[in-house]
């Protein structure tokens, strides 16, 4: 396997070495050691790239990124180009030596252990202030120092004394020219990445499956389950099995694929601050029927909106009363308020000797040395960071809303560094400045050739009873451009896997030895979500039902429509009157309103321009784009909730979408040219066709998964009460705009043809009566049939069997609302009889209306008594100031 | 002086409240003159040097709370806790407080004439006693103080004469702060940023002490935001103090003890120190005291001031605040009894 000359290796090319540094050094690559050899470490990689090919690579890298896309791995754009971004994985992962990690590892749990110290200390006796060890402005002028959280430290933890503060931890580290690994921040409050972390890993082993067995990486999994253990450990007063949340911001938040897909992974509840509510001094989980108690919070919202009763008080994130809570022990928040005190380059300097002073380290030095940090509060450091700002990254102490740091001192201008320069000796204490490490380059896949980019590492450790569990792997995230030292994911940073070598042959004792107690397998079945649906994830459920619903119903009748005018392509003052009431009569069903004024119906709009506004005009709120908006936007509130492949669908709707934006785009640069020929827009229906056929069976898909893969608790019956409540109103809106009025006979047989193809009963009903289209036989089978699966009876006997499964008090013999509701709509379509239905007077049916009318009404109703009751418990809470 | 204080807060919901939280900050604090004065033989103060004790405290929430609880704050300030969880439409919080103020305004003064204002600032600086590294965070912004406003620092400036006591000059500054300031209860809100009432020169006492302790710390000196209340009936013939009837806000600086304070000038915490478990502990007696200032009714707070909280602002010990669900909106009474006691 040595190989003495890595000219063996055709897949580095020449100009590899020589773009791969400024120095020529080749030491500053990862994949090279000090005589320009491939490390040992990265050889069998490097070796079964070369039997892999580099053209196959690329072809794999293709894979990936389909395979990324479809399982909706995003990262959040907020600013210029807002949107979801797709998550960017390079399959070269950056690889450690076992050696080397070992080392690392020790380094990071060493900091971990100081951090925590520091923290135990800031937050109690702070006699690291008192005693002269850390300047008080580090601490005090540091925003994310809260007094609201002193004597935390000293709070009751559950009976668990010893408990660290400090539980998740997360480290950024670089290379430096040296050799030596450095660390260039610590993420203390809520650090992102492991679960991307995780994402990489199970997406790179989907692709390339062979690899990592030959090789033997470190699995990742075991720092989740070893985490998941913790968390079982410090439950509050001990309990066994606690219920844990994931606290996110919600769906706009730049990683939220992160949170709900750490807790689908982990098994825990996905919520937002409006689902918690503090009783008794206790946090609880509103779910549809009952409160849950919670006794473990993994917050991903940040410190200061937490609690709106004693942090900032404009939050709608958090939850009131959590800092009384965790006082009286009755909750764990990891890591708790107040931890991003430590996401403070100003501590650098001084946690050398600060180390010392713990007796941590005999000598002031760390195992895992901070990137030289001058700190401004300090006069001769002031002067040196003063007089070299041209060549140093100055950043403030704590991160500032609206400020651009870290700034680069080498890309400033002369007046810009005049203008840092004032802001630095006004408020001194509140920068450092610190050496731009050129950290080094590992090789990445550019256009099917490797290259050289400059990459960090985010590595990740969880508290234990003793040390910590350090991630065997992190987040690797290397720079878009060449030679360009910014990697984070907003500036369109690549990620890597990270791989730490396990199988060498020198001895090696494990960091992540096994737990005493033991591991328990990862939760992957559904407790999670039998035991904690909140009732704002009932109610997106709900939404995702109907919308899901309404997008089927309208691309079924946007598909006959289409038909119509694609079979007789004629403007539309040559069609006949018939033909014209028929068209418009299906797109009143289509947008919803029922009387006779259709607004279709003005001169200067043509049939294909409403059909193009119907089908794909987003400022159209009953447009079927919005309508699928909508669904993807619920669906994505509950990202937790759906399997892969049913994620994978919503994210074929959400592309689909997309690409019929770009039809309307196309329709209206051609507008132009309409007046002139018909070719063009029978193109683009044509187009628009396609499109919906592909939608249909999205839809199909998305309902069958929705039937056959969910587990049929509380969410499923949301989901399918959403639905049914959604396709018995579009039927009845179907029936209401198009049959309730009287035709002649032509245009009443293609009504009916219509109506039926729209309800997906044409077949049936062929099947059944092979005769001609009869008005009575037509009603019975939409609204009557039990049998149907497409009929009103059957929508409403299912509601009425899910609103019986719902939880609620017994009120003796009295129904509750919603009981009466679909108990009043039942009957009133039992009682009734196709042939009064049937009958007409003068223009209209009135019977049919008024019971049509009645029942949608009833429909309405029910789903706001179901939101009212079961959904949103959600009242927007108040701020009670006293003025002086 | 014995008082007997009667602080009660009454909330008038337009909507039936389900839930709310609270937090309040009424119970008068104790304190102390610090103990090394104990030492003095100036006789003055009472043996323990207590400036304020609370001879008792009742604290009652109608409706009744579910959950109530005391603790400390970061400033040692009482702060209570609690919870209602029952539909209720309105909200009273009643305190009634005993309190015995011992200190004299002029007694204090005298025994404390410190040094000139910028010895005292050269200090904070550099000084590693632990009373003056742990008062350095007065010196810096707090949420409701940007204290690098150059107004302020305009505003104080000739107050700051070189070579002035730092009493002088902070006497002459809250003289000042009530000649140009008008009184003016309705002009300002809570919220009202301080670069708007430098602007236009008038507020309630919230803004004379934020004025006050942002001159100060301009200055790079340590202040501190004091809340309390005033005697609302005065002696017979003197005239009736502002604020009274209401709680009252006032100032306090950091004056250093000269000769206490060790000094020992270093800038560089990274120059060896010795190892925590070896290092001599410094001493903790105390090396200087907090000296009150009423920029509303230009005094020195003696035995008419009843101090209940202090913070680095007003936001620090905001008297009650609080988050309900359900109320709509509300109206907001309050009354203050603070008369004096003959025993």
């Amino acid at each position: 396997m040595q190989r003495s000359n890595n000219t063996h290796y055709t897949v580095i090319d020449e100009n590899y070495r020589l773009t791969e540094s400024r120095t020529g050094d080749a030491s500053e690559d990862e994949m090279f050691d000090g005589i320009g050899q491939v490390h040992a470490h990265w050889q069998a990689f490097i070796a079964a790239l070369q039997t892999l090919g580099l053209e196959e690579m690329e072809t794999r890298h293709q894979e990936l990124r389909r395979l990324l896309r479809e399982n909706g791995v995003t990262y959040v754009v907020h600013g210029e180009e807002q949107g979801h971004r797709p998550w960017e994985l390079d399959p070269i992962p950056l690889i450690f030596s076992s050696a080397e990690w070992e080392k690392i590892a020790t380094g990071l749990t060493q900091r971990a252990e100081l951090l925590n110290r520091v923290l135990m200390d800031v937050y109690g006796e702070r006699r690291l202030i008192k005693e002269g060890v850390l300047p008080p402005e580090v601490v005090y002028a540091h925003a994310g120092f809260l007094r609201e959280c002193d004597g935390i430290a000293a709070e009751k933890t559950g009976g668990i004394a010893t408990r660290k503060l400090l539980l998740l931890y997360a480290a950024d580290l670089a290379r430096g020219s040296d050799g030596q690994m450095w660390v260039l921040s610590d993420r203390t409050q809520a650090p992102s990445g492991a679960g991307y972390a995780l994402e990489n890993r199970t997406a790179l082993a989907r692709v390339m499956p062979n690899l990592f067995g030959d090789i033997g990486v470190h699995r990742l999994s075991f720092f989740f389950r070893a985490m998941q253990n913790e968390l079982e450990e410090m439950a509050p007063h001990g309990k066994a099995n606690p219920h844990v949340v994931v606290l996110t911001p919600g769906p706009l938040n730049e990683t939220y694929f992160e949170h709900a897909y750490l807790a689908s992974y982990l098994g825990y509840t996905l919520v937002q601050g409006g689902d918690l509510r503090v009783w008794d001094g206790r946090v609880w989980l509103k779910s549809l029927d009952r409160l849950l108690p919670v006794d473990i919070i993994l917050r991903r919202v940040d410190d200061v909106f937490c609690d709106a009763l004693e942090l900032r008080q404009d939050s709608r994130l958090g939850v009131a009363g959590l800092m009384e809570a965790i006082r009286l022990g009755n909750v764990v928040v990891v890591n708790a308020p107040g931890t991003s005190v430590l996401e403070n380059p100003g501590l650098m300097p001084f946690l050398p000797s600060i180390a010392k002073w713990f007796g941590i380290t005999a000598d002031s030095s760390l195992l895992l040395p901070s990137v030289a940090t001058w700190w401004c509060g300090q006069r001769e450091e002031r002067v040196y960071v003063l007089e070299n700002l041209e060549r140093l990254v100055i950043k403030t102490i704590h991160r500032k809303p609206m400020a651009a740091y870290p700034l680069f001192g080498a890309e400033m201008s002369k007046a810009e560094l005049e203008t840092l320069r004032k802001q630095i000796c006004a408020e001194p204490h509140l920068y450092v400045g610190q050496e731009q490490v050129h950290f080094s380059t590992t090789p990445s896949l550019i256009d099917g050739k490797l290259e050289p980019r400059h990459a960090t590492l985010r590595s990740f450790l969880f508290a234990q009873q003793e040390g910590y569990v350090v991630m065997p792997g992190g987040l690797t995230r290397s720079a878009a451009k060449k030679g360009a030292l910014i990697v984070s994911s907003r500036a369109g940073g690549v990620s890597k896997d990270t791989w730490v070598l396990a199988d060498e042959p020198e001895p090696h004792v494990s960091l992540w030895r096994q737990p005493k107690n033991g591991l328990r397998p990862l939760a992957y079945d559904n407790v999670g979500n039998s035991r904690g649906l909140s009732s704002r994830a009932a109610e997106n459920l709900f939404w995702v039902g109907r919308y899901a619903e309404r997008a089927e119903g309208q691309a079924r009748l946007l598909r006959i429509i289409l038909d119509t005018l694609q079979t007789s392509p004629l403007a539309e003052d040559a069609r006949d009157g018939s033909e014209l009431t028929y068209l418009h009569n299906l797109f009143r069903s289509v947008t919803g309103f029922s009387g006779t004024a259709a607004p279709t119906e003005k001169r200067n709009a043509t049939l294909s321009d409403e059909l193009f506004s119907l089908t794909l005009d987003t400022q159209n709120s009953s447009s079927l784009v919005s309508t699928l908006q909508s669904m993807v936007s619920a669906a994505y509130a509950v990202r937790d909730r759906w399997s892969t492949d049913t994620w994978r669908v919503m994210n074929n709707i959400e592309n689909l979408c997309t690409a019929l934006e770009r039809e309307l785009t196309a329709s209206q640069s051609g507008g132009h040219a309409r007046g002139q020929g018909t070719a063009l827009e029978a193109h683009t229906l044509q187009d628009i066709q396609t499109e919906l056929d592909r939608l249909m069976i999205f839809l199909a898909a998305l309902t069958g998964l929705n039937a056959e893969s969910m587990t049929q608790t509380i969410g499923w019956l949301s989901l399918d009460m959403g639905r049914r409540i959604e396709r018995a109103l579009l039927l009845i809106r179907l029936c209401r705009s198009s049959i309730v009025g009287a035709y002649d006979d032509w245009l009443e047989n293609r009504l009916l043809e219509a109506i039926l193809a729209a309800a997906e009963s044409l077949i049936t009903y062929r099947g059944r009566y092979r005769a001609e289209l009869h008005f009575p036989t037509v009603l019975e089978l939409l609204l009557l049939d039990r049998g149907n699966p497409r009929s009103l009876l059957y929508q409403l006997k299912r509601l009425q069997q899910h609103i019986c499964s719902l939880p609620r008090e017994k009120l003796g013999y009295r129904l509750s609302e919603e009981e009466q509701l679909i108990l009043e709509a039942l009957t009133q379509l039992q009682l009734s009889n196709t042939r009064h239905l049937a009958e007409r007077s003068g223009q209209l049916r009135q019977g049919l209306e008024k019971l049509l009318a009645r029942l949608a009404q009833l429909l309405h109703e029910l789903s706001e008594t179901l939101t009212r009751t079961y959904f949103s418990h959600v009242q927007g809470p108040q701020q009670l100031v006293t003025v002086n | 002086m014995h008082y007997q204080i009667t602080h009660k807060t009454h909330y008038t919901y337009s909507n039936t409240a389900n839930l709310s939280y609270n937090e309040a900050r009424l119970t008068p604090r104790d304190f102390a003159r610090h103990p090394y004065k104990h030492y003095t033989p100036s006789g003055v103060l009472s043996a323990w040097g207590h400036l304020q004790q609370v001879h008792g405290s009742r604290f009652v929430v109608e409706p009744q709370p579910t959950s109530y609880r005391e603790r400390e704050d970061f400033f040692g300030n009482t702060v209570c806790y609690f919870a209602i969880q029952r539909p209720h439409q309105t909200l009273t919080v009643t305190v009634t407080s005993q309190v015995e103020v011992k200190r004299h305004s002029t007694a204090a003064r005298e025994s404390s004439e410190s040094e000139a204002w910028e010895a005292v600032r050269e200090q904070l600086q550099t000084s590693l006693h632990p009373e003056i590294l742990e008062t350095r965070q007065y010196v810096l912004d707090s949420p409701m103080i940007p204290t690098r406003l150059p107004e302020l620092r305009e505003y104080a400036t000739p107050s700051f004469a070189h070579g002035r006591t730092l009493q002088e000059a902070v006497r002459d500054l809250t003289a000042r702060l009530h000649t140009d300031f008008t009184y003016d209860p309705g002009w300002t809100t809570v919220a009202t940023p301080l670069a708007e009432v430098l602007a236009h020169r008038r507020g309630v006492c919230q803004d004379f002490a934020h004025l006050g302790i942002g001159c100060l710390r301009a200055m790079g000196l340590a202040a501190r935001y004091v809340s309390g209340y005033i005697e609302t009936m005065p002696p017979l013939g003197q005239e009736r103090l502002a604020g009274a009837d209401a709680s009252h806000a006032w100032f306090s600086v950091y004056v250093p003890d000269v000769a206490r304070v060790p000094h020992t000038p270093t800038e560089n915490y990274l120059q060896s120190r010795p190892s925590g478990n070896s290092l001599e502990r410094t001493s903790t007696a105390s090396c200087g005291e907090w000296l009150d200032f009423d920029p509303t009714n230009n005094q020195e707070p003696g035995e008419q001031h009843i101090t209940v909280a202090w913070g680095r602002d007003y936001s620090d010990v905001t008297l009650l605040k609080g988050v309900v669900f359900g109320s709509g909106t509300h109206e907001l009474s309050v009354s203050v009894d603070c008369r004096r006691e003959t025993c």
